[in-house]
């Protein structure tokens, strides 16, 4: 289990070397989310009221598809190198370039998530430091990298792969948009918000279910 | 590995289909332990699939590979364990450096004392003083031999090489040979997929051409000379198309 962990955490930080040096990845994200926010801020001028009702969807949103577009790099640039035969090489468990991969994707959004939430907490008027946002965000990341690395790593061996991963992930990821969505909600209207852990709770069984089906078929979605 | 068994690989009946189009079809090959097997072909003949099978990175439609005596499909993790592979393409990631890229592919096959080993490998291909800097700004000659040393790492007694003259200069060539020639020790296996009659007969002792994903020609390197392998590629090749 060690040999396991350890030789994951090397793939992640070996991502997180390459990316600290040319910050491709993450600064596409950053631009992206920040440019997202900033336009949603101007098309809805509304009451403070409605903007705690729409500012989770607009966070989500702008969370989603940044993912989106920093999974399909991580795996784009790994293939067009022929990195990923160079891990597909090594004497590893196939489960290992799977975790490896998803940890150093989880890493790089919640890096842009960090930066972002303050730039939304200022636009939207909300407040940031909010504990119970923070716990949704790093669930529903988490969950995000789970799948995303999933579906990245089948779209890369695809022809149309720079939209084939949204097409793939997103109908998949639903239920933890609609789940981050609604605790977002709940964490920042002020009261008990009631329902919050129940929203976690499938988020964290959509997380379970993920890292198993990852598991028994990334071997498969490797070799051609 | 198994003390009894002389052939350090064998494929049989190796078939790879890609939709409807063969690129290999019932290749039976065997390579006894030690052997340097230089593959032929033209463009498409199957020379890069069969090393890709044989690296176990493409599961065959059909057939058997068998490496050290180890069925590849059973033992995936032990059989990539047996093989250094080098490609056209480096396999290194250019925005690391080379020491960087050799540690982690040393972490990845569990080699002990990887400084050390690292620092014997890169006296032993030239890339004394080199090692600090970023992989993307070598020159195509001094990355290759960055892969080279990635392939040696873990010491493994087989080697595929799948057309790694590629993209290099004369004189690079002429070094890739000659590191090749430094790494071959008595008891490593070496395939080679090449496009070159004269480098291919010049380092391997065992020929072999594929046509259409077939292995149409087999022999020792005593049996040819490269005017008697010419013709007899362009025979071969001439009646596969």
């Amino acid at each position: 289990m060690r040999g396991f962990w350890g030789k994951a955490l090397a793939i992640a930080w070996k991502d997180i070397l390459a990316e600290a040096r040319t910050k491709d990845m993450v600064l596409s994200m950053l631009v992206f989310s920040i440019l997202v926010i900033i336009v949603f801020n101007f098309a809805f001028e509304s009451s403070a009221e409605q903007t705690a009702q729409v500012a989770p969807g607009v966070l989500w949103v702008t969370f989603t598809f940044a993912g989106v577009l920093g999974m399909n790099r991580s795996f784009v640039q790994e293939k067009d190198r022929g990195c990923l035969e160079g891990l597909m090489l090594c004497p590893l468990d196939r489960g290992v370039i799977y975790t490896g991969k998803m940890l150093g994707n989880f890493i790089f959004m919640l890096l842009v998530e960090v930066i972002v939430l303050p730039v939304f907490s200022i636009l939207f008027n909300l407040p940031l430091f909010a504990p119970r946002l923070v716990l949704i965000t790093v669930l529903a990341t988490l969950a995000f990298s789970t799948a995303g690395t999933l579906f990245a790593a089948i779209a890369v061996n695809t022809r149309a792969r720079d939209f084939m991963l949204p097409i793939l992930f997103i109908p998949v990821v639903v239920p933890v948009i609609i789940a981050a969505v609604q605790a977002s909600g709940l964490a920042l209207a002020p009261g008990p918000g009631e329902g919050y852990w129940s929203w976690l709770q499938l988020i964290v069984v959509f997380v379970v279910i993920f890292l198993a089906v990852s598991f028994l078929v990334f071997e498969y979605v490797l070799e051609e | 590995m198994t003390s009894g068994n002389p052939w350090a690989i064998e494929a049989q009946g190796l078939t790879k289909l890609f939709g409807p189009r063969p690129a290999l079809l019932g290749v039976d090959l065997r390579v006894p332990r030690g052997a340097f097997l230089s593959v032929f072909g033209p463009n498409g003949a199957g020379k890069s699939t069969l090393i890709r099978s044989l690296a176990t990175i493409m599961r065959p439609t059909a057939g058997k590979v068998m490496l050290e005596g180890l069925d590849a499909a059973r033992h995936g993790g032990e059989v990539r364990r047996l093989l250094g592979v080098v490609t056209h393409q480096t396999l290194l990631y250019p925005d690391l450096t080379a020491q960087e890229n050799l540690e982690f592919y040393a972490r990845m096959y569990d080699v002990p004392r990887r400084r050390e080993r690292i620092a014997y490998l890169a006296d032993l291909v030239g890339l004394e003083g080199r090692l600090d800097q970023v992989v993307g700004t070598l020159s195509r000659g001094l990355q290759q031999r960055v892969a080279l040393a990635r392939a040696l790492l873990h010491d493994p007694p087989i080697l595929l090489l799948d057309e790694p003259e590629t993209g290099l200069d004369p004189q690079a060539q002429g070094m890739l040979g000659d590191l090749l020639r430094r790494v071959d020790g008595q008891e490593r296996t070496v395939v080679m997929a090449t496009h070159s009659l004269e480098r291919g007969l010049e380092l391997g002792d065992r020929l072999a051409i594929l046509v259409r994903g077939r292995l149409a020609y087999e022999s020792t390197k005593e049996a040819l000379n490269l005017e008697a392998l010419r013709s007899t590629y362009r025979h071969l090749a001439a009646a596969g198309e």
